[in-house]
């Protein structure tokens, strides 16, 4: 349309269309101001991880550490370093790897259900956790595995020997990755589903008449025909890599299975909230999302070359 | 496009059984596939059942009783009259029901304003606006900057402190804005030619037209603020002031039931602690209740495939 006008600057554009979208620009300068007290200026909060930050003096007042990595160092070195990598990454790496694939399983088991109304039941029911709040999940994770819970009571039962679930750090990594596939199993098989449905119909005729069986077509055809979907995904899982899981573990876990439980996000919140190290939390917390952000791009980077499929 | 899906997808179902006979591997698979649904459906919802079972069981069997529960344990409505005398969870109940309404409407009117305002692609700070909302998404300041700042707004210890922090949702906001563009430019042409301005257009016209997303949209955020509890955690001290959740997780998590003191529990321990139980069970579907009647709207619209447009918008 404004091909044919002289050349205007910038400037001159941008007042054109600041009174072309007059509402349009208010609405969303307001909207961007929660951006900018909510998210943008925490993010320059993070500037206390190197300094000394006092309350008292507020955040810009506060002294700059010295040395300025005074904080990171404390981090890298210290006791918990080796601990709270391990046990992030491991609870991580074990959710990854059991949890992801699970949601893929059951979409391609429930579409090869013959029955839509029953397909339809299981996966009612089978997405209800997921909107059960994490207090009641862990509530009831809690009781089951306690002393004299459920999972107990059958153990015994069956003539074994009681097992303290709770206390016992060697079990708390397979229960939080177990229960969360209970948890999410259901909900997560939706996107593939939905992927599922968008496969082309005359693909698995063709598939037949050149002979494939069924389990074949599900491995030459479906499988193919969702992999942008899981790949998607997948990026999306390993960037959140080192975030996940903060609700769960404050809920589940006590001090005597701090060993294999506590992560990063949870040290953060007592370290830094409880006991008031408010530096040294954040040095810790921004160690976390700069790891999780580098994730994130590299995947999506490795992804574009490798298989097309990105993010951006 | 949804129902093409769904037709795709009974073409396929149809294509994929009919080629001759099904082998009898096949047929075995079939079997298996069914008896594992059925017991997905049993492994997920009976936790949920026994806990519903013993809340309705007589405290004293209940305590004393040792593996499943297929049913209640005699019946008795003990739990419920103990919940109902816990000041506590009332108070947490109305601290959520008024995050449940006047957040939900702050966060669905701002998200869709937002959502509107992506949705120009033509005027020229779109991509600004959407790069600001976008990167937060990837990166955040984390825990202890951000209550550093909602402690210098002085939002301690008051209720806004659960809904502003998490006012607009960008994810929310991409859905919204997906619909928003799915509706043809001609709908809001003959508007503007007639003089009519932005908030006339979308309160008018782009509005009435994304109804089952807005309703989709605010169910799912309803729900996020009655299971919410992480920012009560961090930024509410008062106990006057904390959700339902924050109630629950004492009761249910931490064993604390100091608050129902006159609540009925007897100084026996036996008869204290089978109080106690049952409170906590009693509790737990109470809070779960609301979220049990939105249920089966919310998954009207989640197998409608509403959510999904966000990851390919």
């Amino acid at each position: 349309m404004e091909h044919g006008l002289p050349k205007r600057s910038f400037g001159q554009r941008l007042i054109r269309d600041f009174k072309r979208y007059k509402l349009v620009y208010l609405i969303g300068f307001l909207c961007l101001s929660y951006y900018i007290i909510f998210c943008y200026l925490p993010m320059g909060g993070i500037v206390i991880a190197f300094k000394d930050f006092r309350a008292a003096r507020g955040i810009l007042g506060s002294k700059w550490a010295d040395p300025w990595y005074k904080y990171f160092d404390q981090f890298f070195n210290g006791y918990y370093f080796t601990r709270l990598l391990r046990n992030t990454l491991l609870i991580n790496v074990m959710d990854l790897v059991f949890g992801f694939p699970a949601p893929i399983i059951l979409a391609l088991l429930l579409n090869e259900l013959r029955s839509n109304s029953y397909k339809r039941v299981v996966q009612t029911v089978s997405y209800l956790p997921h909107f059960i709040s994490m207090v009641v999940i862990c509530g009831i994770i809690l009781d089951f595995f306690s002393g004299s819970g459920v999972i107990n009571q059958i153990i015994t039962a069956l003539g074994g020997e009681k097992i303290l679930f709770m206390q016992d750090p060697k079990y708390f990594r397979p229960i939080y990755v177990g229960t969360g596939i209970w948890q999410g199993v259901g909900y997560g098989s939706i996107i593939y589903l939905s992927a599922l449905g968008g496969v082309n119909a005359d693909l698995y005729d063709a598939a037949a008449i050149d002979g494939c069986n069924r389990f074949r077509r599900v491995i030459h055809v479906t499988i193919p025909g969702i992999l942008p979907t899981v790949i998607i995904m997948l990026i999306l899982k390993v960037g959140s890599m080192l975030s996940v899981g903060f609700e769960k573990i404050i809920l589940l876990y006590n001090e005597t299975i701090f060993e294999t439980a506590d992560v990063i996000s949870s040290f953060v919140y007592r370290y830094g909230l409880q006991k008031g190290n408010y530096s040294y939390a954040t040095a810790v917390g921004l160690f976390n999302s700069l790891f999780n952000f580098t994730l994130l791009v590299g995947v999506n980077y490795l992804s574009r070359k490798v298989s097309d499929v990105s993010l951006w | 496009m949804n129902r093409t899906a769904e037709k795709n997808l009974r073409g396929r179902k149809k294509s994929q059984w009919t080629y001759g006979r099904p082998s009898t591997g096949s047929r075995i698979f079939d079997c298996c596939n069914v008896a594992f649904m059925i017991l997905l459906m049993v492994i997920t919802v009976y936790p949920f059942l026994y806990v519903l079972f013993a809340s309705l069981s007589e405290p004293l069997r209940l305590y004393s009783h040792r593996g499943f529960l297929i049913a209640p344990l005699g019946f008795s409505l003990k739990g419920y009259h103990f919940v109902l005398n816990y000041r506590a969870i009332w108070n947490g109940y109305a601290v959520t029901i008024f995050l449940a309404t006047v957040g939900t409407a702050c966060t669905l009117i701002t998200s869709l304003l937002f959502a509107y305002v992506l949705s120009k692609t033509d005027s020229m700070l779109h991509g600004f606006f959407t790069f600001a909302a976008v990167f937060t998404m990837y990166f955040n300041g984390g825990m202890i900057p951000t209550y550093l700042i909602v402690k210098e707004l002085g939002l301690l210890d008051s209720l806004w402190s659960l809904i502003l922090p998490g006012l607009i949702s960008t994810y929310y906001v991409i859905i919204l804005r997906t619909s928003i563009m799915g509706i043809p430019r001609e709908m809001t042409e003959s508007a503007e030619l007639d003089g009519a301005n932005e908030i006339v257009i979308l309160v008018r016209i782009l509005i009435p037209l994304i109804v089952p997303t807005i309703a989709a949209i605010g169910l799912f955020i309803v729900v996020g603020y009655w299971n919410s509890w992480t920012n009560a955690l961090l930024y509410i001290q008062d106990g006057k002031k904390q959700p339902l959740q924050m109630i629950l997780r004492q009761i249910v998590v931490n064993n604390d039931m100091s608050a129902a003191a006159g609540s009925g529990a007897s100084n026996r321990s036996g008869e204290d602690s089978a109080t106690r139980l049952l409170l906590k069970y009693a509790t737990i579907i109470v809070s779960i209740i609301p979220i049990i009647c939105v249920y089966p709207f919310l998954q009207k619209y989640f197998t409608k495939g509403v959510m999904i447009g966000a990851i390919k918008g």
